[in-house]
């Protein structure tokens, strides 16, 4: 495997990188210059396209297709939404990217509000994302200083006003359509699709929401070029992206690798191998993409780390967020965690996952009581199997996919509760 | 116009056509809670998933718009597990107390478990607990534990009265339907909530525990209470008739009519007519003997009615109230002015700044001035003060007066004064302070317990039957002018107001053409207001009088 060259990351050890100077000094806003004085709108989503750059919040879904989605007769303005609500369990490279490049961040929604034809760019973050949102703030203010930000830019009539909306806290209004109602000033439920948010999105009016991380690598594309990038990954997608990894490995953190790295490898050679709670040093399973991942086993980590290639091995990229499981966990409780969860952040607006994740929670929780009985976990599954694809939102999915692959995978361990509950009895 | 497959028949819609909406058309209903035609899509449900081929999931069919070519499946395995699915979602928290609940036999919940639940229930874990009965409103109260969230009332809250007093807090399994701070479900619309409810969320604090509503009938009739004319059904308990304290008009809903009120009704309507059942109704014919009015048979009233109205032929000034039926007013005219003479028959007018609104309740609180009028009858302003004063000035020998209380509108000074100089028939359903000074009263059957039809404002004819026998020995206003009429000596013999409407529709222009059938479940408008349009198909059901078994929700299904 060549040795890749950080990206994103490349000056997250230097304490300044989140200033205007510093980022002025390794070339910043200068592809946003290029990108207005040489390109038309069309072409700059042309190259995005061409990058093979895929939506790093967790759909990975071709970025270029999606700005070419907005409708070109649709009078109304358009709107860019920086989801920025990073609550996947298990993700925090959102974070680290806002504190140390948020002029990366500025200059991506620069470029994408161009490509787009919008005035008008809102960032959703994270309610809990103090820090981070102090940096932003600051560093929205520098480029407004600059002229960068609120001003017609380079000569052209092109400008960009951005507004900053805090979320409260709800899990749920990191999917992007819950996102936009929340930002509208309503409850975050998900909206219903079709209309998507491209052709009718916050306000009723053409939208394009980018993960954060995915905004940050647009400028680094039109700087080096679609080919450049498009070259760091596979066939069917492009470049790197920041994996968070957590859970029992020696050296958690934030790595920014080729979507071609491998699992093995990312656990082994980049996050230090594996560090039980109580000094295992034996992989049980990995959560690749977040929590809402289905599960891989020990024996299952040979897969590429691109979104293809996961879901291919029947779990998925998602938000790359990699949890290693050691030997020291206990698959049941690992998945009652993660149940609980769903079932504290589902919104509850449709039947399937309002009432499916209270179900699996305390089904789950009654058996770590001691209290399972014959027939829970293939009930359990069966749960699962009737939310999944029958909701409005991903969080049904979310929330059902894990509790089928844990199960399906670790059967044993969870018949050992009923032999145990039988045991007693 | 796409062409799709529903359950392997050919089906031919509108562009934009919704699934749901395509296969009810042919005959195929997919079960539903959040979709009600009335509201916008929801799509919270989930109860109406159905198998759409070449999609990668289930398809909610009160969304998916037809597209050309389209393939469905509303009865496939895929489709029948998801039901099967969403309903015990629904039931896992839902407290098992249909046997104390009112929505018990007109339940979505357990209509839809019997066509397309039936599994076996496997929940094993303590249910959600949440608020119970408790009280949002002066009609409606609320039971969150068997609420389905489906957001029906709040969209109705939101999108057709536009008030917001309703929402749903929290989330997960813990949201819950709840006022918005501040305020009560008080809207005039507010009973409607309960009918689009399709569980026993919200139930009617009147109805609450009154009747158990397979004992109902439903029977096609119009809201007396404005010129809109509502369409509505009225409910009877004829198999129990003790039941919610004797009352014969148990409940009132709203009958779909996309002319009039759609699936909409006012709770100044629906809650204003328990008059029919009040200890004030008028049970026998009434005359002044020895020291006051004493009750007696029919025949004797109608002899000493028809002496008095000889008497005073030529001299008689008649005041009715605009709830008169057509051919109350007809027959009214016919014995009264035509046969009798009398110079002036008023209806008068309406306050225009009676409470109203943008909806569907109207300044003008009776159900047919519009059809006074088209029968020539005088509806303008102050057309009865202007009779009293003549009585008054002793022009007048005898007032007819028909359902109205002239002490209460015009004072008793006014009323005295006309009375000193000449008698009074009274004729109407309900004793009033006017009645109790009348030579003679005589009682009229209330709206649910006759046949009759409305002109509303729009000028639409509408028909409306009998629910229940007339109470006592009361009978429908034509009826009495018959009896009357015969006693003078004429020779009417109209057996029912279907045949005094098709003399009617023979002699008034604006009503040429109409019979019941044509005016049917729907209404039929007048000449001038329908112009060249021809007049609709006759609806031989609309005059169907065994009484329906009600079916919830209304008019949606």
């Amino acid at each position: 495997m060549p040795k890749s060259q950080p990206i994103l990351t490349a000056y997250f050890d230097d304490p300044e990188s989140h200033t205007l100077a510093h980022y002025r000094r390794r070339g910043g806003y200068q592809a946003l210059e290029q990108a207005i004085r040489t390109l038309k709108p069309d072409q700059v989503t042309e190259t995005v396209k061409a990058s093979k750059l895929r939506g790093l919040g967790g759909a990975g879904f071709s970025t270029g297709m999606k700005w070419g989605f907005i409708p070109k007769d649709n009078p109304k303005p358009r709107y860019l939404v920086v989801n920025a609500d990073e609550g996947e369990p298990g993700t925090f490279k959102d974070k680290w990217l806002m504190l140390k490049e948020p002029h990366t961040l500025i200059e991506g929604m620069l470029i994408a509000s161009y490509a787009i034809g919008c005035r008008r760019a809102y960032i959703y973050i994270r309610g809990e994302y103090v820090r981070p949102l102090e940096r932003l703030k600051g560093a929205l203010e520098e480029a407004t200083a600059a002229g960068l930000v609120g001003a017609p830019l380079f000569g052209s009539d092109h400008r960009l006003d951005v507004t900053i909306h805090v979320g409260a806290g709800a899990y749920i209004c990191g999917e992007e359509t819950a996102l936009l109602t929340s930002l509208e000033g309503g409850k975050g439920f998900p909206k219903l699709k079709p209309p998507f948010p491209a052709v009718e999105g916050a306000f009723k009016c053409p939208t394009i929401v980018n993960n954060v991380e995915t905004l940050c690598y647009v400028p680094h594309i039109l700087q080096r070029g679609a080919e450049w990038f498009a070259a760091l990954g596979g066939e069917r997608f492009g470049g790197m992206r920041l994996f968070a990894v957590s859970g029992d490995v020696a050296a958690p953190g934030v790595y920014e690798l080729p979507l071609t790295v491998t699992l093995r490898e990312l656990l082994y050679q980049h996050a230090g191998g594996i560090r039980g709670g109580r000094g295992s040093t034996e992989l049980k399973a990995v959560i690749p993409g977040g929590s809402s991942a289905p599960i891989l086993t020990a024996a299952e980590i040979d897969v590429q780390m691109d979104f293809d290639s996961l879901a291919k091995a029947g779990t998925m990229g998602g938000s790359g967020a990699v949890i290693a499981l050691s030997t020291d966990v206990d698959i049941v409780e690992a998945l009652y965690n993660v149940t609980r969860f769903y079932h504290h952040e589902s919104c509850g607006q449709c039947t399937p996952c309002r009432e499916g994740t209270g179900w699996m929670d305390k089904l789950l929780a009654r058996t770590l009581r001691g209290g399972a009985r014959e027939g829970d976990f293939d009930n359990l599954v069966r749960i699962a199997r009737n939310i999944i694809g029958n909701t409005i939102c991903p969080l049904g999915d979310a929330a059902a996919l894990p509790v089928m692959s844990y199960v399906g995978k670790f059967r044993s361990e969870f018949d050992a509760y009923l032999q145990r509950a039988q045991g007693a009895a | 116009m796409p062409k799709l497959t529903i359950d392997g028949r050919e089906i031919e819609v509108e562009k934009g056509t919704r699934i749901i909406e395509a296969a009810r058309a042919h005959g195929i209903y997919i079960p539903r809670y959040c979709y009600h035609p009335g509201l916008s899509i929801a799509g919270n449900c989930r109860m109406c998933l159905v198998e759409v081929e070449k999609a990668p999931k289930l398809m909610i069919a009160c969304q998916t718009v037809c597209s050309d070519g389209m393939v469905v499946h509303t009865k496939s395995e895929k489709t029948k597990t998801a039901q099967a699915a969403i309903l015990e979602f629904l039931l896992i928290n839902h407290p098992l107390d249909c046997p104390v609940c009112d929505q018990a036999g007109e339940c979505d919940l357990q209509n839809f478990y019997l066509d397309f639940g039936r599994y076996t229930p496997t929940f094993a874990e303590p249910k959600v607990k949440k608020r119970k009965a408790y009280p949002i409103g002066k009609h409606v109260i609320l039971d969150s534990e068997r609420c389905i969230l489906c957001s029906r009332c709040v969209r109705f809250c939101e999108e057709i009265t536009h008030t917001n007093e309703l929402g749903i807090f929290d989330r997960g399994d813990h949201a819950e339907l709840m006022l918005a701070p501040g305020q009560q479900l008080d809207n005039n619309y507010s009973g409607c909530t309960i009918d689009i409810c399709p569980v026993g969320a919200l139930t009617d604090r009147e109805f609450r525990f009154q009747v158990r509503v397979w004992y109902l009938r439903a029977f096609n009739s119009i809201c007396p209470g404005c010129s809109r004319g509502c369409n509505i059904e009225v409910h009877t308990n004829p198999t129990r008739p003790h039941h919610a304290g004797g009352e014969r008009l148990v409940r009132i809903k709203p009958r779909f009519n996309p002319q009039v009120n759609r699936w909409w009704m006012c709770d100044l309507g629906r809650y204003g007519q328990t008059w029919v059942d009040s200890p004030e109704r008028l049970a026998l014919p009434l005359r002044v003997a020895g020291a006051g009015q004493q009750p007696c048979e029919w025949p004797a009233a109608a002899a000493a009615a028809s002496e008095l109205l000889r008497n005073a032929r030529g001299k008689i000034g008649v005041i009715a109230g605009a709830q008169l039926a057509n051919e109350d007013f007809f027959l009214a005219g016919k014995l009264l002015l035509d046969h009798l003479e009398a110079p002036a028959a008023a209806v008068g007018s309406f306050d225009k700044n009676a409470r109203h609104d943008e909806l569907l309740l109207e300044a003008d609180k009776a159900p047919n001035r519009t059809g006074a009028a088209a029968l020539g009858w005088d509806t303008s302003a102050g057309a009865e003060r202007e009779l009293l004063e003549r009585a008054a000035r002793g022009e007048l020998k005898l007032l007819y007066v028909v359902g109205r209380d002239l002490v209460a509108e015009f004072g008793a000074e006014l009323v005295e004064a006309a009375l000193a100089k000449s008698a009074m028939i009274y004729q109407g359903p309900l004793a009033n302070s006017t009645s109790g000074r009348a030579q003679m009263v005589l009682p009229a059957a209330a709206f649910a317990e006759r046949d009759g039809t409305f002109t509303n404002s729009q000028k639409r004819v509408q028909l409306f039957l009998e629910a229940f026998p007339p109470f006592g020995e009361s009978k429908a206003d034509w009826e009495i002018f018959q009896l009357l009429a015969k006693a003078l000596g004429e020779s009417w013999d109209y057996r029912s107001s279907q045949e005094v409407f098709e003399e009617l529709a023979k002699t008034a222009a604006e009503f040429a053409g109409m019979t019941y059938e044509i005016v049917g479940q729907q209404g039929a408008a007048l000449k001038s207001a329908r112009g060249d349009a021809a007049l609709p198909e006759p609806d031989p059901a609309a005059l169907d009088r065994r009484g329906r078994i009600p079916v919830a929700p209304w008019g949606s299904r």
